[in-house]
């Protein structure tokens, strides 16, 4: 469904990051790194109106002409991004939510593995296989 | 727009003018409650309307859908009130309306009768049926419809029953038109839901259906029901969007050919009208593009919604309109112009900024930017793109085919607008203006970027704002203009950088390489090349290309002057640093070797010339030895392993932070006697963890921009390594570090040079040191065994340190010989050199002369150890001879031993512990004596003594008589051994013995051989007995057995043994008047055990005549206080000396001491002791008071005898005593 899913440590510095085209590597790191502003928009902007009760969902970051970008922030203030294709229409808010849950969970049981060094990248092929999955059903659905 | 319901008027139109202006105003004053059907909420509404006069024409014929032409309410006026007026023309002009809104099935209509005092009075006689004329109208027409007939009274006057009526009448006919509206729309709202049910069918039209719904949003828009209006677009549009999805995904509807036809025109959008009759019609006759259809929709949208007051709405739709329409574009296939696309997008980004700027102050703008500046960015970036399509951004001017395409992008313009040809920043204007020439472009396209980064940097997206900064340098660099675009590419790199993105790092340095390799600026280029060659994030190609970059620099020989230096981060680690041998510690001159892990990062193997590391030289402190020790990590001594961050991947960990601290201890010692003072810790490098703080860029780390400058520190010592090879990834290189002075060598820099480029690592952290020390020759002699113990054989060992003195052949140890210590020659002792394992081993050459012991030493090199066992044997010296002062148990016997390579002597101390200690004692029975000695072993070791002797040395005549039956006899650790003799002699006993105690002594099982003496001297004086003592007690008279609580007879019977020898009659005594000589001895009968109560004087002095034989008694009374065997109380006798000055007491010749100035009384008989007592028993204490003897009063004194002067015959005798009666209770207490 994604074209690129990132997380980001809350330093910001990339934890994670894989895209579809690979020839374009280059141009979602960039992306997902600008993002990277409006997620923090967003958070200062609901950090001050709801405290701690606030939705993890941040929604559609921005679109662009190609893709549209959605963000997703751990209490921990982690970030996952989705880039999602523009064309791809039949794409839902829900979905969306679902699979940065699924993105969410997996990336818990990273971090609950005793080896995993928390602040390194991640290298767990479990993670790498749900993201797949999330990428996969791209190609099936356009 | 104008438009507003239309109301019609029949009737008497002159009397509608004269009311029209006031019923226009009133009209909307009011607001009513629109109560909406399908559960949509009520509003609240004002109505206006347009009065129109009634014509057959304005019906709305069948089939007409138009609601903007319907006419909401017929009204017809009148104020007849003459019955035959009515009758007659009135009600016919009346029916003939009524038919005709009955033929087009319009039921809104109502008729006004107006009354005026004039009209009244105008028919007096006809004043009664006024009423019936209304009442005649409704039977008439209104039949069920009161309502419908409504009469207003006098209009035009200013009284409160006119305006009771007006406010009926307006009430009535907002109701009548809310009602019309409610029925009206209604039912057009179902026949839009049943046309637009029929969509599938074929045949159906969007457009047809468009022009519809619109209907309905126009005459929301009319009531002022703007959000229902834009309810209206929105479901138009959602429908569109999604016909183009299912179109997509295969399904395609036959009227969606119109709009993928290919687009022909791309002039933007246009915001400046509210309706765009020009593309409406185009969409009615079903001629619309894509673009139009959006534009005209969008067009709509903004309007309403800026009549909303949600213009930041706009900008949002807007992004979201354009980004669709590009998608929807290519998902119809429809074919476009390259660039118009682009065209269209610029233009209406910039129509929707110049809407809401016409609708905005300035304040509310800034304050907003973050909705606008997608706009600006987007518009940005179209209009870049299209520069590139036209050939505008390069250094050359464009193509003939460039300006061919520009002309064809204009073409699809069309004409400007009537609206902006006045206006002179149109973005028509701009757009043809940027397109015409390149630096009209490169005005425009800087003042949007400027503006779009600005804005970015307004509300706080940095990134945002450099991504802007990035694309624009770009431009610039196709511009061939590197040195604007350097600052943006750096601010970016920075930001990339600092948040440990590596491949935007890697891509922007790429460019920053190009740039700099533009500029000229090699130290730069080089560096970046440098990290460049080590990202791996390139292709292998890449670095390579990268690699030789450096490389061909490097090999330039014509500047020799221009030399480079790079960090040395970039192009290798420093992984690990390992010292051998592990302890980093030699003496000097010693052998040293450092073994560098360097992780070299290019791509290729690099051949260094020389590869060095500079040397700190810190003369050597006191103290530091434990220091190196402390800076390396503990668990591999000897290694210290370096650890850093990624070169430029992966996270900016804790060391990207910032460089890392250097530390170390110091120590003050206080310059007198060396005491430390206080501890502490200093940081080294304060001057770059401050500097972080003021800048945020990071100077230590491979990482940064732009390199630090690095400074070569020139030491005098340097490791170093010609003509090496580098290899990629791990490289080992073997430094010989130089040793020569004593001190503290510390690694503070490492320098690769490679032609004409040098690598320099600034620091090394954590510092790496390592020590030469030099050491004096030390000769230490400790004993092998501990404790040495006098009088046996001992072994010692010598060790000898040789430090920075190499022995040579020849050299020899002197030692001076004293008697109590001589060396025995052994032929077992070999000498031991090592050197931290064995070297060799060879006998010992010893060579002994009367005053010196010389021992020849073997050639030995620096820092060896020589080792080597004497023996020597520590003679006990005998009891006299020992000085008094030195403790008994242990002698130590001196030596100075000559070394060769000092000039002083080293004195030598060993401790040697005499295994023995020895008590002598006399015992007497009455005049015989007996001498014991009495030998205990001191030492851990088990003893045979053998050959116990004791002789006399003075007397001849004296026999002494060993009663010791073993030769030999076992002497264990710790016990003692007892031995006697009794003392026989002729004529006279010496009053002082001098005695010699001899044995012979040997370690427990050795042979015989082995025994050594062992002597004991020792004075005995005073050995004569010069008087016995003889208690006894007799029991109470008539009693056969003392009895407790019954008083005894003690009678102390003393008894002069011997003639006075001469000694005795000069010193204590004294000559009678009758001439016969007097001693005075004073008893005293005490019992400490308080076995007895002495009765009356438990004391007294009794002169003894100092006659052989001589016999004196005393009766004293006791009184057993127990019954039982009691041990005879004590009786001590004591010399008494009066004091030789003392003249004037006399003691009385009957021998009593009255004053009882002297009795030493047991405590419990001791009553009231006056001061006269406490004070001369005070002076009987402390002899020689000086209190008293200043006072000159004469005090007596009390002198012991030498334990074998007096013999006492009753000692330990017992006696039996009964208790007192037989009727005692003896308690038995059981537990």
């Amino acid at each position: 469904m994604a074209v690129c899913i990132a997380v980001i440590a809350k330093e910001n510095y990339p934890l994670y990051i894989r895209s579809v085209p690979t020839q374009n590597e280059l141009k979602f790191h960039y992306t997902v790194h600008t993002s990277l502003d409006v997620v923090e928009e967003k958070i200062s902007a609901v950090g001050k109106s709801l405290g701690d009760q606030r939705e993890l969902y941040l929604g559609l970051l921005y679109p662009t002409e190609d893709y549209k970008v959605y963000g997703y922030v751990t209490n921990s203030k982690v970030k996952f991004v989705i880039v999602v294709d523009s064309s791809n229409t039949s794409l839902r808010d829900n979905e969306i939510r679902s699979m940065f849950r699924k993105l969410h969970n997996s990336f818990t049981d990273v971090m609950c593995n005793p080896f995993h060094n928390p602040g390194d990248t991640i290298q767990s092929k479990a993670f790498d296989g749900i993201v797949s999955g999330m990428m996969v059903q791209t190609a099936s659905y356009t | 727009m104008e438009n507003k319901p239309i109301v019609t008027c029949a009737g008497d139109q002159g009397l509608f003018t004269s009311l029209y202006t006031s019923l226009a105003q009133q009209l909307p004053r009011e607001p009513m409650e629109w109560r909406r059907t399908y559960g949509r909420a009520p509003k609240m509404i004002h109505l206006e309307a347009n009065f129109v006069q009634f014509k057959e024409e304005l019906l709305p014929k069948e089939g007409n859908k138009a609601l903007l032409t319907f006419p909401f309410l017929h009204i017809y006026w009148t104020d007849c009130c003459d019955t035959e007026v009515y009758k007659g023309t009135v009600k016919e002009d009346m029916m003939r309306w009524q038919n005709s809104l009955r033929a087009h099935g319009s039921a809104d209509w109502v008729i006004i009768v107006v009354e005026t005092n004039d009209t009244k009075k105008k028919n007096k006689t006809n004043i009664l049926p006024r009423s019936s004329i209304v009442d005649k109208i409704r039977s008439d027409f209104c039949n069920k419809q009161n309502d419908r007939c409504v009469v207003l009274s006098d209009p035009l006057k200013d009284s409160s029953r006119s305006q009771e009526s007006w406010n009926s009448l307006l009430l009535k006919l907002r109701t009548l038109l809310l009602m019309s509206f409610t029925k009206n729309l209604g039912r057009f709202e179902d026949d839009m839901r049943t046309l637009r049910e029929k969509r599938t069918q074929p045949g159906w039209s969007f457009c047809e259906y468009f022009m519809v719904q619109e209907e309905l949003a126009f005459v929301f828009e009319m009531l002022q029901q703007f959000e229902d209006a834009l309810v209206q677009y929105d479901e138009l549009d959602a429908l569109f969007t999604q016909y183009v999805l299912n179109f997509g995904a295969g399904d395609t509807a036959n009227w969606l050919g119109s709009f993928c036809a290919p687009v022909c025109s791309w002039n933007g959008l246009l915001l400046r009208r509210p309706i765009d009759m020009e593309k409406r019609d185009g969409i009615q006759r079903g001629e619309a593009s894509l673009l139009d259809l959006r534009s005209y929709l969008f067009s709509r949208q903004c309007t309403l919604l800026i009549f909303l007051l949600r213009p930041w709405e706009v900008t949002q739709r807007a992004l979201e309109l354009l980004h669709n329409c590009v998608q929807e574009l290519r998902l119809l296939e429809v074919s476009v112009l390259e660039g118009a696309l682009d065209c269209w997008v610029f233009l209406s980004c910039l129509e929707v900024l110049h809407r809401i700027e016409g609708c905005c102050d300035q304040a509310q703008l800034a304050a907003n930017c973050s909705h606008t500046v997608g706009l600006w960015a987007y518009a940005t970036d179209k209009l870049k793109s299209l520069g590139e399509l036209c050939g505008l951004v390069s250094e050359k001017r464009p193509t003939s085919e460039d300006l061919n395409r520009t002309v064809d992008l204009l073409a699809g313009l069309g004409d400007e607008r009537p609206e902006t040809v006045n206006s002179l920043q149109s973005p028509y204007k701009k757009l043809k203006e940027a397109l015409s020439s390149v630096e009209a472009f490169e005005r425009h396209y800087l003042e949007l970027s400027h503006a779009a980064m600005e804005m970015y940097r307004a509300i706080g997206r940095l990134r945002s704002a450099r991504l802007v900064g990035k694309s624009l340098a770009e431009f610039y660099m196709k511009k061939g203009d590197p040195e604007r675009a350097e600052t943006f590419l750096q601010e970016a790199l920075k930001s990339y950088v600092s948040e440990g993105w590596s491949l935007p790092v890697t891509h922007t340095r790429k460019q920053i390489a190009e740039c700099q390799k533009l500029l000229g600026r090699t130290e730069d280029y080089l560096q970046t090349s440098a990290l460049l060659a080590g990202d791996v994030n390139l292709t292998t190609e890449e670095r390579k290309h990268f690699c030789q970059e450096i490389l061909t620099f490097a090999d330039k020989s014509e500047d020799q002057s221009h030399k480079v230096t790079l960090s040395m981060g970039v192009f290798s680690q420093l992984t690990r640093l390992q010292f051998r041998p592990a302890t980093a510690s030699v003496h000097s001159g010693a052998v040293l070797q450092v073994e560098l892990t360097l992780r070299c990062l290019m791509p290729v193997a690099v051949h260094i010339q020389q590869l060095a590391a500079s040397i700190h030289f810190d003369l050597e402190r006191g103290g530091t030895n434990g220091r190196s020790k402390g800076n390396q990590r503990q668990t591999n001594p000897g290694t210290v392993e370096f650890h850093q961050g990624n070169s430029s991947a992966g996270p900016p960990s804790s060391s990207a932070a910032g460089p890392p601290l250097e530390l170390d201890e110091i120590q003050d010692r206080s310059p007198s006697d060396n005491s430390l003072n206080s501890t502490g810790v200093v940081c080294k490098n304060t001057h770059l963890v401050m500097r972080l703080h003021d800048n945020i860029s990071l100077p230590d780390t491979p990482n940064c921009v732009s390199p630090p400058a690095v400074t070569i520190q020139e030491g005098a010592q340097m490791l170093k390594v010609q003509d090496v090879t580098l290899e990629p990834g791990n490289n080992s290189i073997l430094f010989t570090a130089p040793s020569g002075q004593p001190g503290t060598y510390t690694l503070r820099q490492l320098y690769a040079t490679v032609g004409q480029v040098q690598f320099v690592l600034p620091h090394i952290y954590p510092s790496v040191q390592y020590e030469v020390y030099s050491q004096e020759p030390q000769l230490t002699v400790e004993p092998l065994s501990e404790p040495l113990l006098a009088g046996l054989p001992q072994m010692v060992k010598f060790t000898l340190l040789t430090g920075h003195y190499a022995v040579k052949k020849g050299d020899a140890l002197q030692l001076s010989n004293t008697d109590t210590m001589p060396i025995l020659p052994s032929t077992s002792s070999n000498w031991m050199l090592t050197y931290s394992n064995l070297v060799g081993e060879s006998a010992l050459f010893i060579q002994s002369s009367e005053k010196v012991t010389s021992i020849s030493l073997p050639a030995t090199p620096p820092y060896h150890t020589v080792e080597f066992l004497l023996e020597v044997l520590c003679i006990i010296p005998s009891g006299s001879d020992r000085p008094a002062n030195e403790s008994p148990a242990g002698v130590c016997p001196q030596m100075s031993i000559d070394c060769p390579w000092s000039i002083y002597s080293t004195l030598l101390a060993l401790t040697f512990y005499i295994p023995f200690k020895t008590k002598h004692s006399l015992l007497s029975a009455g005049n015989r004596k007996y001498i014991q000695v009495c030998v205990q072993n001191m030492s851990d070791v088990n003893f045979t003594l053998a050959e116990v002797k004791l002789a006399e040395k003075q007397h001849a005549s004296l026999e002494l008589q060993s009663l010791n039956t073993k030769t030999q006899q076992l002497l264990c650790s710790k016990h003692s051994v007892f031995c006697l003799w009794e003392v026989r002699w002729k004529d006279d006993l010496p009053s002082c013995l001098q005695c010699v105690f001899s044995a012979n002594f040997s370690p427990l099982k050795q042979d015989v051989s082995a025994f050594k003496p062992f002597h004991y001297q020792f004075q005995l004086e005073r050995v004569t007995t010069l008087y016995s003592v003889r208690a006894e007690i007799s029991p109470p008279a008539g009693e056969q057995h003392c009895r407790s609580g019954f008083l005894c007879g003690l009678e102390v019977c003393i008894t002069r043994l011997t003639e006075p020898a001469e000694g005795e009659m000069a010193e204590d005594s004294k000559t009678d008047t009758d001439g016969l000589k007097t001693t005075k001895l004073m008893y005293e009968v005490a019992d400490s055990s308080s076995n007895w109560a002495v009765c009356g004087k438990s004391s007294g002095m009794v002169l003894m005549p100092m006659v052989a034989d001589a016999t004196h008694k005393v009766q004293i009374e006791v009184m057993p206080l127990f019954a039982g065997h009691l041990p005879f109380p004590k009786i001590k006798v004591l010399k008494y000396l009066p004091h030789t000055a003392a003249v004037a007491i006399q003691p009385d010749p009957d021998s009593c001491v009255e004053n009882d100035s002297l009795s030493l009384l047991d405590k419990a008989l001791d009553d009231q002791g006056d001061t006269a007592s406490i004070r001369s028993r005070g002076s009987v204490h402390s002899v020689g008071s000086g209190d008293q003897q200043q006072k000159g009063v004469a005090m007596p004194r009390l002198e012991p005898f030498s334990p074998g002067q007096v013999f006492n015959h009753s000692h330990t005798q017992q006696v039996l005593v009964l208790p007192a009666t037989d009727d005692h209770i003896l308690e038995v207490n059981a537990t």
